[in-house]
């Protein structure tokens, strides 16, 4: 190997030629050696990352997980992790994330003509009413959720 | 002359409280505050906790059985949720200018120089409910045509309800300025610390306006160059421009108490291995290497009856380095020769010095043997991963595996935004 340029070494470059640790080239950048251009160099893009389908705002996103049974009619089950994003404004029929009287819920969002109401997705839990004295914040919209199974 | 410039102070309002209040309903209404390292003393309270007159600083032992009968929460500091916060809020506020510098893990400074022909009073009303909406916490917002009046302005926002969270210094006519200024005592100005404003006070400068009045020569005479600057921003002078990028460190340190005291060298040289392996991430973040290392370990001073020892050392290194196995070996060698055997150790710590960018060895990168530009190769994946996927993934082994040295922690709430195991639960209930 010759180095003649008295140009700024490039760290990055030298440790890697020194002694070659794993190296990420992105796909779409792979250099092509002699002969036939691979078929596929046109169609190359870059893998999917499911941040990318889940998260709109990283910023503004935050996750929790499901404790409990009363949102599986929509189909938010318990071990779920939910993506919750803040910057999005709560409306009726949003799933959301609200802290009623110092507890974190997972409910339905109902808003008619100013009469806000959590709902939940079970026959079995009645409906929450905003009443005197109840303290509810809408902390974020629900915007979907994943989850790990076992193998 | 130049055109004005103009400058925001955006500051977190009881930022450690807010952060913990976010994500922990139970919390709403109540008194809370946050202790210092080991759980030591006060240094954040809500706005409950100020108003039923908790001080900053105060040692928490002091107050706990007060307080809790008062129903005051008190929380260790869970710096990963704040420092997760703060990036959130930083991150928030740079999509409204392309100027700012972060002061610190709740304040940062906009240049909003560029947007001068919008109402600065409604763009700092949108910063604020963004940063509210998106990340859940309250900020105030000061704007002001240099550093210290935006910083002054924001004092004003916090403490006087009329402004409602932002105090553009701009929009005030010049009677109300001195108004305002007069009614401020002068250690409000960023800046003049306590000796200062005990000898300004001598002098007869109490308030800021009496300060904004005085002689700039004068006051660099009888003070210094630094505070007949601070005069001159009174006045609007911009002398003080973002730093955007903070400059790096001169020295590097890494020290803790123990949450249990120490009698075994062991512990000590894994709490000294954990400091270097901290010490020398930051190190090589910011582009450098050291030159020397100090190795300090202490018993407990406050404690006269015990038997009493504490050595600090400082080797100067051969050759310079960032690496953190060369780095823990030569702070266990100094360990080796400064450790007494019978002393209950309180303290350890480390600092590099003798900082200086690697680029200057750049060169010389040839002439190493291979074995060095591996290592140095090993430490940059080991940040790499560290930073990927937390602090401490990959470590020196001789850091070790146990925390009993870590420091006290007994108050902590979960690590809600940046721990899979620590996720905040939704009742569907």
């Amino acid at each position: 190997m010759m180095f003649v340029s008295p140009s700024p070494i490039d760290e990055e470059f030298l440790l890697a030629a020194l002694d070659s640790p794993a190296m990420f080239i992105p796909i779409g950048a792979t250099p092509v050696s002699a002969g036939f251009p691979s078929p596929a160099e046109d169609y190359a893009q870059k893998r999917l990352d499911i941040n990318e389908y889940l998260v709109r705002n990283p910023v503004s996103t935050f996750f929790f997980t499901v404790k409990g049974d009363s949102m599986e009619e929509a189909d938010i089950f318990e071990g779920d992790i939910l993506v919750v994003d803040r910057s999005i404004e709560p409306a009726h029929g949003h799933l959301v994330v609200a802290f009623v009287n110092g507890e974190r819920l997972v409910k339905r969002l109902s808003i008619r003509d100013d009469h806000v109401m959590l709902l939940a997705g079970n026959p079995k839990y009645p409906p929450l009413t905003l009443k005197e004295g109840n303290e509810l914040e809408v902390w974020g919209v629900v915007i979907g959720k994943f989850k790990r199974l076992p193998t | 002359m130049a055109e004005a410039r103009r400058f925001a102070l955006v500051d977190c309002n009881n930022f450690y409280a807010s952060c913990e209040k976010l994500f922990a309903p139970t919390l709403a209404g109540r008194p809370v505050v946050v202790l210092s390292n080991n759980d030591g003393c006060v240094v954040a309270r809500s706005a409950e906790a100020k108003a039923i007159g908790i001080a900053m600083g105060v040692p928490w032992f002091k107050i706990a059985a007060t307080a809790e009968s008062q129903g005051v929460v008190a929380l260790s500091s869970n710096y990963a949720l704040y420092a997760d916060m703060s990036n959130r809020v930083v991150e928030v506020l740079s999509a409204f200018t392309p100027d700012l510098e972060v002061y610190s893990i709740d304040e940062s400074f906009l240049d909003l120089s560029g947007f001068r022909h919008l109402d600065l009073v409604t763009y700092a009303c949108q910063i604020r409910k963004r940063v509210a909406r998106w990340v859940g916490l309250p900020v105030c917002v000061g704007i002001g045509p240099t550093k210290t009046l935006a910083k002054l302005a924001n004092h004003f926002a916090k403490k006087r309800p009329s402004f409602e969270g932002v105090c553009d210094l701009m929009s005030l006519d010049e009677p109300t300025l001195a108004h305002l200024f007069s009614e401020t005592p002068v250690d409000e100005v960023w800046g003049v610390g306590r000796r200062i404003a005990t000898r300004l006070s001598e002098m007869g400068i109490e308030t800021v306006e009496a300060l904004r009045r005085s002689d700039p020569v004068w006051i660099r005479e009888q003070f210094s160059v630094v505070l007949s600057r601070t005069v001159r921003e009174l006045n609007g002078a911009s002398c003080l421009s973002l730093e955007a990028v903070t400059p790096p460190k001169q020295q590097i340190m890494a020290s803790r108490s123990f949450g249990s005291l120490v009698f075994d060298v062991e512990d000590l040289r894994e709490a000294l291995a954990h400091h270097v392996s901290r010490a020398a991430e930051k190190l090589r973040f910011q582009g450098d290497e050291a030159g020397a290392l100090t190795v300090m370990i202490r018993t407990n001073a406050f404690k006269p009856a015990e038997p009493q020892y504490q050595r600090t050392v400082t080797l100067p290194l051969a050759t310079p380095t960032s690496d953190t196995l060369h780095l823990i070996a030569v702070a266990h060698r100094i360990l080796d020769d400064i450790f007494r055997p019978g002393f209950a150790y309180h303290k350890a710590g480390i600092m590099l010095s003798e900082l200086r960018p690697t680029t200057a060895q750049q060169a010389n990168l040839f002439g190493l043997p291979p074995q060095d530009a591996r290592r140095q190769a090993a430490m940059l994946a080991m940040d790499e991963i560290n930073r990927k996927w937390g602090r401490g993934t990959v470590r020196a082994s001789a850091a070790g595996h146990r925390a009993g040295w870590q420091m006290r922690r007994d108050r902590l709430s979960p690590a809600y935004t940046t721990s899979w195991s620590d996720l905040p639960t939704a009742l569907a209930l």
